[in-house]
């Protein structure tokens, strides 16, 4: 055991935002702890300098409408100054850069995965450039997680069936603690790793030395292997949309709304659950890959997507068979790569 | 203190045997007397029984938590063990003993006999509700012992509805049952302080323990149907394995609204009782009425209707969006004026009063302290960003004690204490119960204090297994546990001893003011023998002209 007086009062301050939560922190235990102990001070002195001597009543005192007024008011004024101070904290939290390294992460009882852009692929550990805003999307394979670095001073729940996302930017080399901080289950305390940050050049090396193939090329195959190209051809026999250059962009659906972006979200549920939202001018024949594509490779898949540029879609190919209401069935045999 | 002899002070209290008056104790006798009465005097012991008998089951699990905490290893048990215990002891003690603790056993003792009346509207109705409350406890503890449930008292899905397999329905039925229990008795408290109280006794001539038994039993009513829904729905999808709150056509954050709101104002189920007690607390040993009566009294209404307004707060991490918890943020700061208006009140009551240290009064003056600094962390997690940090930490499990069993057990306590020569006759040992008022104020504050440490630097909640550098601060919780467990024994040991060997109390031995005090001890079957008339408001002491200042 570690002496009583080497316990840390704070974690580590390694992130941009670290500093920024910490300086609210002091200021609100500061307020507080002036306020309360005024009124200790008080509770304490009454107490004992009005200590029962008689058994005479004392005077009674009803109340005051001013001491009211500044006791509601005084303190009101001072947690609105809490909370405005809270919020642009808040949005300097969840705001992330432009120019953000993107990162994946799924969640599962009880491991963390992390994919990189570029195919390097991590249990547990996730590496990072020092000095480089890192944005993270989570999902999860079964229940609730979150992802949680306390030297970071950020936390988010890796929610099933959505993606949720956090960004920080670590400020100094070392390893840092991460936790599952959702209850989880069985293991949930076992939920844990590392976030190691690295020297730039040591970042490169890294990255170099883990190089395989990346999220978009395994999205290609995915989108092969899963016959997903039958329709979603970029031909004239197209039953689906051509998904070149879709990223971001409006959608126009079957009942006439727009949707005002195709982002990750719509893409995913768009996989999982083909006729919640329908493109104008398709039919709703779509099976569902509920069960089928893991978060990871769902991850990849909307990888390729995003990356495919007009011209992109791979071409079709006599064997191409669309997948049937059971994308479970015997697969029909996968292209072969160019 | 204990001598049997009677208050020379207050020579009208009766003698030992000198005649036999009749009390609710002793007007009939016979197991069925008691469990099928309808006196609202007996049902309050009844549930006095029973939700001890909780609260020591609970306290057990606390126990075993603590005890594998001692060390950073699961090595007392296996980790499902451990989850299985925290949810248990999560469960028992909130919906078991801080939701219907002060309500169901003070509540239910002394409101009829504050307002004048002889029982609650619906005597039979309090009778049913005991025995629902024991329905649901007897089937939340058959599954528990039938294998337990690990699913953390919050019952998050989707893990208690697709991966959990531990004793979910069983358990979540108990706690539904519970409701029912409930919302029966706060539909009794709502009416009966609607219909029945005495001529003369406007709403503000209430005691401010029935204004605060009032708001609470709103929230009750209003809140409790929810939770119920909610537990039902978990109950369909793990039964029937329709997707409600799991992807794809569930939404695992429509349980976490649903659940929390009713699970935050259930936070205030717990305090604004606990509040009510110490408003009388500190007018009775102050003997000084009020300050401020018609703010604490509203204070009361406005924490049960800003309560409803903050649920989102838990779920700043859960993906909500911004703006929404920008809202919940603001309001969660807002709630927290009517507590700050309380306390601020209460100090201003003890200036210029006649303040007696009696162990009532030792646990108000602990209560003030130990709910301050669990209300004032509270400012600490309503700020978003701290928040993200800290939420699923040990700085929120800090907090929520802080609030609940620092705040709720310690004005219960203080209550029990004050209103025992009423229930039973008795003056308790006052040398002891001073000793044990402090033993649990160390206790306590050794527990939880060093865990808002442990939260900040990052020890996430829930975890059988930690990290070394968090032992020390585990370590002292511990120690600070078997401190607290002692301390709570010891009221369990002086207040039995009392019944037999205590002095009687007479019907008034505070001295101080309230229809409760001016029937005897115990109180007759109907609490006074004619109908009390009420001409003036509630603590006046001093036949002086009040003062303001």
């Amino acid at each position: 055991m570690i002496p009583l007086a080497d316990v840390a009062l704070f974690p580590d301050q390694a992130s941009t935002v670290a500093p920024s939560v910490d300086h609210l922190y002091y200021f609100i235990i500061g307020t507080t702890v002036g306020v309360s102990t005024i009124v200790a001070v008080l509770v304490i002195y009454f107490a004992i300098r009005y200590r029962r001597r008689s058994e005479t009543p004392p005077k009674p005192i009803v109340g005051s409408l001013l001491l009211e007024s500044l006791w509601s008011g005084i303190p009101l004024a001072i947690v609105l100054v809490m909370f405005g101070w809270a919020a642009r904290v808040y949005f300097e939290v969840v705001t992330p850069p432009q120019d953000a390294i993107e990162v994946f992460v799924v969640g599962r009882q009880w491991m963390w995965t992390v994919q990189h852009r570029e195919g390097q692929r991590e249990k547990n550990e996730l590496h990072v450039p020092v000095g480089k805003p890192i944005k993270i999307t989570l999902a999860s394979e079964d229940v609730i997680h979150s992802f949680f670095v306390p030297d970071f001073r950020v936390k988010q729940d890796a929610v099933p069936g959505r993606y949720t996302h956090m960004w920080f930017q670590a400020t100094k080399p070392g390893r840092y603690r991460l936790y599952c901080a959702e209850y989880c289950g069985t293991e949930h305390s076992k939920m844990i790793g590392w976030v190691v940050v690295q020297d730039p050049a040591e970042y490169e090396e890294w990255l170099a030395s883990r190089a395989d193939l990346s999220m978009a090329l395994r999205g290609r195959q995915l989108f092969l292997r899963f016959q997903c190209v039958t329709c979603h051809s970029a031909d004239s026999q197209a039953k689906a949309p051509v998904l070149e250059a879709i990223y971001n962009r409006p959608v126009r659906l079957q009942d006439g709304t727009v949707l005002p972006a195709a982002n990750d979200d719509y893409l995913r549920e768009s996989i999982l659950n083909p006729p919640a939202k329908v493109v104008a001018g398709y039919q709703p024949i779509m099976p569902t890959f509920q069960g089928v594509v893991t978060e990871d490779e769902l991850l990849q898949l909307i990888g390729f997507i995003k990356s495919l540029r007009p011209g992109e879609t791979p071409p079709r190919n006599e064997q191409s068979t669309a997948p049937q209401s059971d994308p479970k069935a015997p697969e029909p045999k996968p292209f072969q790569k160019k | 203190m204990s001598t049997g002899a009677p208050d020379p002070q207050y020579p009208s209290a009766p003698q030992p045997d000198a005649q036999q008056e009749v009390d609710y104790l002793n007007a009939s006798f016979g197991w069925k007397s008691w469990l099928l009465t309808t006196d609202h005097k007996r049902i309050a012991i009844l549930y006095l029984i029973v939700i001890t008998l909780m609260f020591f089951v609970g306290g057990a699990f606390a126990v075993i938590i603590r005890l594998e905490l001692a060390t950073p290893q699961a090595d007392l048990m296996e980790p499902d063990t451990y989850n299985k215990m925290f949810t248990m002891h999560g469960i028992v003690m909130v919906f078991f003993f801080l939701i219907p603790g002060i309500p169901s056993i003070l509540g239910n003792f002394l409101i009829p006999i504050m307002i004048g009346a002889k029982d609650l509207a619906f005597p039979k109705l309090n009778l049913l509700s005991w025995y629902i409350y024991v329905f649901g406890a007897i089937f939340t503890i058959w599954g528990m012992l039938a294998g337990g449930v690990d699913t953390g008292w919050t019952f998050y899905t989707p893990y208690s509805t697709r991966s959990s397999h531990s004793n979910v329905i069983p358990v979540a039925v108990g706690a539904l049952i519970l409701g029912f229990s409930s919302i029966l008795t706060a539909l009794n408290f709502i009416v009966t302080v609607h219909r029945m109280r005495a001529p003369g006794l406007t709403w503000f001539r209430l005691p401010l323990f029935i204004w605060s038994s009032y708001a609470t039993s709103l929230v009750v009513m209003l809140g409790t149907p929810v939770i119920a829904i909610t537990l039902v729905l978990v109950a369909v999808e793990r039964v029937f394995d329709w997707p409600i709150f799991s992807p794809p056509e569930g939404d695992p954050i429509l349980f976490q609204h649903l659940f929390w709101f009713y699970s935050h104002p259930a936070v205030y189920i717990m305090i604004l009782p606990a509040m009510g007690v110490i408003s009388e607390l500190v007018t009775a040993f102050s003997r000084k009425t009020i300050f401020g009566y018609h703010f604490v009294a509203f204070s009361s209404m406005a924490i049960a209707v800003f309560g409803f307004l903050v649920w989102g707060h838990h779920m700043f991490v859960a993906g909500q969006s911004v703006y929404a918890a920008l809202i919940f943020s603001a309001l969660s700061y807002i709630v927290a004026i009517p507590s700050a208006i309380k306390v601020f009140n209460w100090t201003a009551t003890l200036y210029k009063g006649s303040v007696s240290w009696q162990t009532p009064m030792l646990y108000a003056l602990g209560f003030l302290a130990l709910f301050s600094i669990g209300g004032l962390t509270g400012l600490v997690l309503a700020a978003i960003p701290i928040d993200v940090h800290v939420t699923d930490t040990y700085f929120v499990v800090a907090h929520f004690h802080y609030i609940m069993v620092g705040g709720t057990i310690m004005g219960y306590l203080g209550g029990i204490h004050y209103w025992w020569p009423k229930m039973t006759g008795r003056m308790y040992p006052e040398g002891w119960a001073k000793a044990a008022a402090l033993i649990v104020f160390v206790g306590f504050n050794l527990t939880f204090f060093p865990q808002f440490i442990a939260g900040y630097t990052g020890m996430p909640r829930r975890y059988a297994a930690y990290d070394e550098r968090f032992q020390v601060l585990n370590v002292m919780s511990s120690a600070g546990a078997s401190i607290l467990g002692f301390g709570y024994l010891l009221p369990f040991g002086y207040l039995i001893w009392s019944l037999k060997y205590g002095r009687h109390a007479g019907p008034n031995p505070w001295g101080v003011t309230g229809l409760e005090w001016q029937t005897s001890s115990p109180p007759p079957p109907h609490n006074f023998d004619e109908t009390p008339t009420v001409t003036e408001e509630p603590y006046v002491y001093a036949v002086e002209e009040p003062e303001y200042v």
